[in-house]
């Protein structure tokens, strides 16, 4: 069971108590956008096994979005922050490092 | 209109190893807007403190529940709901905000009984950890198929808040988890 804490109501929530939101940090591209970057930002994905970034909602709870830092192959959690940033943390990314020296940012 | 009104389930009671009753009609005001502006009417409407985050405070016979960062519950009096709505809609005249009566929309069972069986019946319908739940505070979370939030007045009286639609389920759903030989001894 994945059990993600909330940055806006401070609970451990369990995964049933959210909704998932697909991958996090994703640029916008609209009308008038280039084929190739709509199509990118509509339909293609890191998919990673391993680190990965992720937007979640705490549907059950405080009904507010957050991201999340988690490794999709072991379920372990860096951490999770707010879904006010464009890109993720340092203490989120020093986090990852501690545990994944070998890691490095997409 | 209040003198019309019909809580979902009027009178309904079971008791099993603990007693759960539908708590009639209940006034709920939503009020949502930049918390930090909007302590000071609260307080003065309806005596409360500004809630901390999840946390419950209490005013003249008023209960203010923390519900989200941009949320406040406040529990009154049925008949008293649509005065407190309009008394906050002047108050934050011009400011951006929320204030509606909810009440009507919503349901509210009590439970009673011993403190930790009351804490087993929880328990085992939701995720959240009632163990680490005291009075004083709110837990918004998944009651078995759907939303509602849980606190304690007393350690041996619990709440529980869900949309009206689903009152009956939620009925339903604590009498079976209260049924006798229903305690399975996990809270002490």
């Amino acid at each position: 069971m994945l059990t993600l804490t909330c940055p806006c109501c401070g609970i451990s929530a369990c995964e049933t108590e959210l909704a998932p939101g697909g991958e996090a940090h994703l640029k916008r591209f609209g009308p008038g956008s280039p084929d190739a970057d709509f199509e990118s930002y509509l339909f293609l994905r890191q998919n990673s096994r391993g680190v990965h970034f992720e937007r979640w909602r705490h549907a059950m709870g405080c009904g507010k979005w957050f991201l999340a830092a988690r490794d999709t192959a072991t379920l372990e959690v860096f951490g999770t922050y707010s879904a006010q940033t464009t890109e993720p943390p340092a203490d989120i990314i020093a986090a990852i490092r501690a545990k994944r020296p070998d890691w490095s940012p997409a | 209109m209040s003198e019309q009104a019909v809580s979902a389930l009027p009178g309904a009671e079971a008791t099993g190893v603990v007693t759960v009753r539908e708590m009639g009609l209940q006034g709920m005001v939503s009020l949502r807007g930049d918390l930090a502006a909007l302590g000071t009417v609260v307080m003065r409407l309806t005596g409360a403190e500004m809630p901390a985050v999840r946390a419950m405070t209490k005013g003249r016979g008023i209960q203010v529940a923390w519900m989200s960062p941009d949320e406040l519950l406040i529990l009154c009096d049925h008949g008293a709901a649509d005065t407190l709505v309009a008394d906050l809609t002047q108050a934050f005249e011009g400011q951006h905000h929320l204030a509606l009566n909810l009440s009507d929309a919503r349901a509210m069972f009590g439970l009673s009984g011993n403190a930790s069986t009351l804490r087993d019946v929880l328990a085992k319908v939701t995720p959240a950890d009632i163990s680490a739940l005291h009075p004083g505070e709110m837990r918004r979370t998944r009651i078995q198929q759907v939303a509602g939030a849980i606190w304690f007045e007393t350690e041996t009286e619990a709440r529980v808040i869900c949309f009206r639609s689903v009152a009956q389920y939620m009925f339903d759903l604590f009498t079976v988890s209260a049924k006798d030989g229903g305690a399975v001894g996990f809270n002490r």
